[in-house]
Order: C-alpha cells, then sequence, then structure tokens
C-alpha cells in the first residue's frame, strides 16, 4: 500500500478546476502505532539486503588488503600461487584465466544446448510435455554441486579422456585443442588428459544449463503469436519462424541467458576442486584438454584448510576478486534480460 | 470473521494457466511419408556407422559409435528429406533432429547423475550408517561400522537454524518490497538479484572474516548457519515475492476498507492467503542450501563425532562428510568410497524430494508458479 506523503491543503490551494488540474491530491495520513512498527520493521528487513552486500565487499577488501599490499601491482600479473603464512609468491593472473578458461568451455557446450533445450520446450514439444520437461530441466540445477563433482571425477571422467585424446589427437591444429605430454616429450596418454579444464567445463555447463535454458524460455514464449502465424501463413516452415521470428525476438534473451550462465559459471566451487589438478602454469591453463585447470573459487575450496596469516589473507584478496568479476557479470546480465522484456523467473 | 472468509475465497481462486497460451494452435498430423523417412534415415545410419566404425577404422567404444550414428542420421534426414521435397523443408527436418537431439542430450546426464549416484550409494546404505557416526570406525574395514549420523544431525540442525534466520528475513523484505515499498525498492530488488548470484564460497569467506577472524564465533555449526542464511536469503525474498505479488490487490483494498490496519491487512489477508506459495519458498531455499559446501569447508571444521549443540564445538554436516571422505582417501579406498557414496545419495535423496514438494505446492496454488 503505497500512502503518499503529507500535504496540507490549505484554503488558498483550492480553486474551481479545470480538467488539466484533476489530479489527485495527496492525503494526510495518520498511523496507528502498530503499523509504524509495521513499516519500521519492514524497511530493516529491506535495507538488511543492502547492508549485507555492502558489508560483504568491505569485509573482503579489509582481510583481503594485506594481501594486495603486500604483493602490489603484482597481484595482478603475477601467475604464481604460492602463498606461505609469512608471504610467499602469489598473484591473481593465472587463476582468473583458469575461471574464465573453464567458463568458456561451460559456455560453448551449454549455449546451444540451453537454446537448443529452450526452443524444444516453447515450439516442438506437444502441449502435455511442456511442463514434466521444464521441471526435468529445472531439476539439474537442484542437484548439489558436490554431487556434480563426484560424479564428473567417477563416472564422466573415464569417458571423456577418450574423447579428449580423440580431438587432440585428430583436431589438434585447431590451437585450444593443442596438447603436449605432461612429461614434456613423446606422444600422449590417457593420463594426460584427465583431470583438465575441459571436463570441468562440461560439468559446470550442465550445472549452468537450467538458469540459462529457463531465461531463453521465457523470452521465446513471449515471441508475438501473431508474427508467427502470419510466417506460417506466409508459408514458412517451423524453422523459417524460428529463424525469422523466434530468434531475432529472443536474441536479447540468449545473450542474457548466456551472462547469467557466465555468472554462475565463473563462481561454480566444488565441482570444480574436485575435478581440476590445479595447475597454475599459463602454458597448462590454455592447453584446455590436458591435466591441469584452476580457478579462484577452486583453490580457496583446496587450500583453505591450510592457511594461515597472509596465506588466508590471499585467499580473502582472491574472493574479492571473484566477489567484484561475478558482480559485473551478473549487473550486465540483468541489464541486457532486463531489456528484453523478460526479469521474471529467471531462478530455478 | 470477515478476514478468515477472504482468505478462504483468496484461496479457491481458479488457477490460473498462462503457460504458453499464445502457443499457436497447430494441426499435429502423422504424415507417414516422414515416419517412414526417419526409420529409413535411422537404420540407414545404423547399417552404416557399424560399418564404417566397426570395421573400416580402428575406432572403439559405445559412446563413439552413437554419436556417429547419431551424426549420421541426421545426415541421412536432411538427404532423405531433401530428395523428396526440395531444400526448404529438408532443412526444417534437420533442425527438427538437431533441437530434439539438445533436449535429450540435456537430460542424459541427469539420469546418469541419479543412476550412478543410487548404484553406487544403495549397497552401502545399512542402518548403521544411518545410525552410527565414524568415531571408532576404521578406513580399513568394510565391518567397523562407520556412519553419517553425526553428519545428517549436523546438516539439519545447520540448515534448520540458517532457515531460522532467512525464512522470516526474507519474507519480511519480500513483505517490504511488495507491501510497503518506497524508494528504497529498487536496489533493494537490485541487490537481491547480484545476491542470489555470488558465489557461494564467498558467503562462507565473508563470514568468516567478520566473525571468526574477530574472535566473535568459532568454526562452529552456527558460523555455518549464518554463511548458509547469505545464500538462502535471496532465494526466499524472490520466490515470496513473487508470491505476494499474486494476491489480489481487491482483498487488501476490502481488508483495508473494513479499517484494518495495514499491519493486520498484511498478517490476516495477505500471508495467509499466500500461505502455500511462502511454504513453496521456505522449501526452495532449504534445496538451494542443503547441498552446499564450500562455504561449510570455511566455516566449519567438520568432525568424525556426533555433537549435538551447533553453537560450541565442532561440528559435521552431511556435504562436509562427503567432501572429506573424496579429498582425504588415499587411492582406492573402498570403505571411505562406499561411505562417500553412500552420503550422496542421502543426499541426493533429500534434494529430490524436496524438489517434488515443491513442485507440488507450486501446482497447487495461485501465487506460486515458477518459471
Amino acid at each position: 500500500m503505497r500512502v503518499v506523503s503529507t500535504v496540507r491543503v490549505s484554503a488558498a490551494d483550492v480553486r474551481p478546476l479545470a480538467l488539466a488540474d484533476d489530479v489527485p491530491i495527496d492525503i494526510a495520513v495518520s498511523r496507528s502505532t502498530s503499523d509504524r512498527v509495521y513499516r519500521a520493521v519492514g524497511y530493516g528487513a529491506g535495507a538488511s539486503t543492502l547492508v549485507l552486500m555492502a558489508l560483504i565487499g568491505l569485509f573482503l577488501v579489509l582481510r583481503g588488503a594485506d594481501a594486495i599490499r603486500y604483493a602490489g601491482w603484482g597481484f595482478f600479473t603475477e601467475t604464481r600461487w604460492l602463498p606461505t603464512p609469512a608471504g610467499g609468491a602469489f598473484g591473481i593472473a593465472a587463476l582468473l584465466l583458469g575461471t574464465f578458461v573453464i567458463a568458456v568451455v561451460a559456455l560453448v557446450f551449454a549455449v546451444p544446448i540451453a537454446v537448443g533445450t529452450a526452443l524444444f520446450i516453447t515450439e516442438y514439444a506437444p502441449r502435455w510435455l511442456r511442463k514434466p520437461l521444464t521441471s526435468l530441466v529445472d531439476l539439474l540445477a537442484a542437484v548439489p554441486s558436490l554431487i556434480y563433482g563426484i560424479w564428473g571425477a567417477a563416472i564422466l571422467q573415464p569417458r571423456e579422456v577418450y574423447v579428449s585424446r580423440f580431438l587432440s589427437d585428430h583436431f589438434g591444429w585447431f590451437p585450444p585443442f593443442h596438447t603436449t605430454s605432461v612429461t614434456g616429450s613423446g606422444p600422449t596418454n590417457l593420463a594426460d588428459f584427465s583431470a583438465s579444464g575441459f571436463l570441468a567445463g562440461i560439468v559446470v555447463a550442465l550445472m549452468i544449463l537450467p538458469i540459462c535454458a529457463a531465461v531463453m524460455r521465457e523470452v521465446f514464449a513471449q515471441a508475438p503469436a501473431g508474427e508467427k502465424e502470419g510466417a506460417l501463413a506466409l508459408g514458412g516452415t517451423r524453422w523459417g519462424v524460428i529463424r525469422d521470428v523466434v530468434l531475432p525476438f529472443g536474441k536479447g534473451g540468449i545473450i542474457g541467458g548466456s551472462m547469467l550462465g557466465l555468472g554462475r559459471a565463473l563462481g561454480e566451487t566444488i565441482a570444480v576442486a574436485l575435478i581440476v589438478s590445479r595447475s597454475t602454469r599459463v602454458h597448462d591453463l590454455l592447453e584446455v584438454l590436458k591435466t591441469g585447470g584452476n580457478s579462484i573459487a577452486a583453490t580457496i575450496a583446496r587450500s583453505w584448510s591450510e592457511a594461515s596469516g597472509m596465506a588466508t589473507s590471499a585467499l580473502m584478496a582472491a574472493g574479492l576478486v571473484l566477489f567484484v568479476v561475478t558482480l559485473l557479470v551478473n549487473a550486465g546480465a540483468g541489464f541486457i534480460v532486463g531489456r528484453s522484456r523478460s526479469g521474471a523467473a529467471t531462478e530455478i | 470473521m470477515a478476514v478468515i472468509d477472504l482468505t478462504t475465497e483468496g484461496r479457491r481462486m481458479p488457477p490460473h494457466d498462462h503457460d504458453y497460451d499464445e502457443a499457436i494452435v497447430e494441426a499435429r498430423r502423422v504424415d507417414p511419408d516422414s515416419v517412414i523417412t526417419h526409420i529409413g534415415a535411422a537404420l540407414a545410419a545404423l547399417s552404416l556407422t557399424w560399418l564404417v566404425y566397426e570395421r573400416l577404422t580402428p575406432f572403439s567404444g559405445a559412446l563413439g559409435f552413437v554419436f556417429v550414428w547419431w551424426a549420421m542420421f541426421a545426415v541421412f534426414v536432411y538427404v532423405l528429406a531433401r530428395q523428396q521435397w526440395g531444400a526448404v523443408v529438408a532443412l526444417n527436418h534437420l533442425v527438427r533432429v538437431l533441437v530434439g537431439s539438445a533436449a535429450a542430450v540435456a537430460l542424459i546426464p541427469l539420469g546418469s547423475i541419479i543412476i550412478s549416484v543410487t548404484a553406487r550409494g544403495w549397497h552401502g546404505l545399512q542402518l548403521s550408517f544411518l545410525s552410527n557416526t565414524l568415531r571408532t570406525a576404521s578406513t580399513q574395514s568394510k565391518f567397523s561400522g562407520g556412519g553419517a549420523w553425526h553428519s545428517i544431525v549436523g546438516s539439519l540442525e545447520v540448515v534448520g537454524l540458517s532457515m531460522l534466520i532467512s525464512v522470516p528475513l526474507g519474507v519480511l523484505t519480500a513483505v517490504y518490497l511488495n507491501e510497503i515499498g518506497g524508494r528504497m525498492a529498487t536496489p533493494v530488488r537490485m541487490l537481491t538479484d547480484a545476491m542470489s548470484a555470488i558465489p557461494s564460497i564467498v558467503a562462507g569467506l565473508f563470514i568468516f572474516a567478520v566473525l571468526i577472524q574477530s574472535h566473535y564465533l568459532q568454526q562452529t555449526g552456527f558460523s555455518g548457519a549464518l554463511a548458509l542464511s547469505i545464500l538462502m536469503l535471496p532465494t526466499v525474498t524472490r520466490t515470496a515475492e513473487v508470491v505476494l505479488r499474486l494476491v489480489p490487490g481487491g482483498l487488501r483494498e476490502a481488508s483495508l476498507a473494513l479499517g484494518s490496519t495495514e499491519w493486520r491487512t498484511t498478517r490476516n489477508v495477505v500471508l495467509p492467503t499466500a500461505r502455500t506459495g511462502l511454504v513453496t519458498a521456505v522449501v526452495l531455499g532449504v534445496a538451494r542450501v542443503i547441498g552446499e559446501t564450500a562455504p561449510l569447508i570455511v566455516t566449519m571444521l567438520g568432525s568424525r563425532l556426533f555433537n549435538g549443540n551447533p553453537f560450541t564445538g565442532k561440528q559435521d554436516s552431511l556435504p562436509l562428510f562427503i567432501w572429506t571422505q573424496k579429498v582425504t582417501a588415499t587411492g582406492d579406498n573402498t570403505v571411505t568410497a562406499s561411505w562417500m557414496w553412500s552420503g550422496a545419495f542421502v543426499l541426493l535423496a533429500l534434494v529430490l524430494v524436496l524438489f517434488v514438494i515443491a513442485r507440488m505446492l507450486g501446482n497447487r496454488t495461485v501465487g506460486a508458479r515458477r518459471g
């Protein structure tokens, strides 16, 4: 109930009204004590979100400051991550690179599948199948990260290494697939392809798929029925309708959904931590198929229990970088999705 | 009392089915030519794949076979359709195969996860797993009777505590956004969205930085609950807000016109009308955090022993139990692997049950349709 603020209406204000002056008059409201308490509590709850977000940023800065001061600008250029309680050499560069490599692999897999799934649900599936199918895709988002991690390492990896080796053997001329053996020379063997950023990317793709698909589905479903029918009436095939009406209309949703997925992929922790072998050599990180792979969140999770002193501060600083990057990506995504007329229902 | 009548009236509202109401109504006629074309393409692709894959090239493996078969099938559908109906229709058929495959590909991993976790977790799931702790358990013997009782209790307490924090706060925030409003509403809504996207480990780091490093708290179950409540809050807020928005404005106006205060309107009309939807919000919030591991690694230490008090001493939780078995397992220790899979099975079952409850409630109410 939005009640406007108090305005005194004096005699001077009362004059014959022309139609153009026909505006609502603000009414003086006096609230009971219970309502004043109610509104104050409501404001407090609303403000708590603002305060919490501000505090998260503030405290990560405060606790990470030691490490950033110690490392200076080198924090953003150093690739090694070897913090000790007293100091050591550490920088975010390789971790950030690894985070983005995994996120990009995830997007390469998730976006086409999400577009296909969303199109299937909105355009192809029979009516009775739509709701159950939507629920099943959403169920992918409900499965805990931890379970994705142990599944990826135990079930998917033994199968994925063959695919990686195949890609490396036959498509090695394509730079991302070029792989050198771990020993540095000689041909690659299967073990060179385990625990890779590629595998982590595939698993993360599954985890971000539901949010991408949900956003796209919402936007595709809003494609104007009149234009679709018009395209069909002109003799268009179903693909013609999708190409010329649904996809152009849903472009914002595809981009926005992908960016929301990117934001989630960057922050994915446990699944990545359980899969990658956490290399900080840039060379290893760029060869996605090879053992290695790393991410900021995975590094925090894996090295937290042994960290103390400066090492803890370094992890806090890494967390701060992750926090800022995901906030920026999500703000961008929110902006794009909002403009494409679909802000609703982007959650599970 | 009039107010009660209003609420029952509210719940009797016909469910809105605004799902894809605008979809084009289409005469779905099964075209025999098209069906035969698809069957023919599948058989031709199977034969060719068998020839190429098994005989002519040194490949092996079921996964590769299925993939090549699928690719051949798509090509054959296109070629056969093109011969019969021309390029435009053929492309239409090809896209349908590709789009249908994308949907199938999205669901295969889900099936694989559920089946493999069940298959591997089931046999280790005896009563002792649910009733014992790891106090005397040895990782060397299958019969030492280790279990996850301490972790299950820990999980329930930690998630329960975070519920106690997040549910009132989230519902109140939703009430603020929807019933009170004001200049702060837009930033609050934006930051709730931003909050739902913060990496879960950052929530753990925050609680550690604010409370544990400052020695206000130890690494106990309560610290873990605080971290989880940060993750649960945006889910509860957003779901509750959607639900409250669907309470008809006429109910509020009727209540206010009868002389109720705003507080009484919210308490006696708005919240009861949206009751089922609010329960959905809580269930979704719980489902969001029950499997979270990362923040607990930072804020709780985990334990092998039973500790019923989340405010003092080390405590374990189910995700931490699984994580510990996975990370500390050396080589192919079958005992820890069995514990891990059984723990994962219990966790997955909990999540699935919560998900089904949320969907069932969501389908039943006006207020709870979600994307």
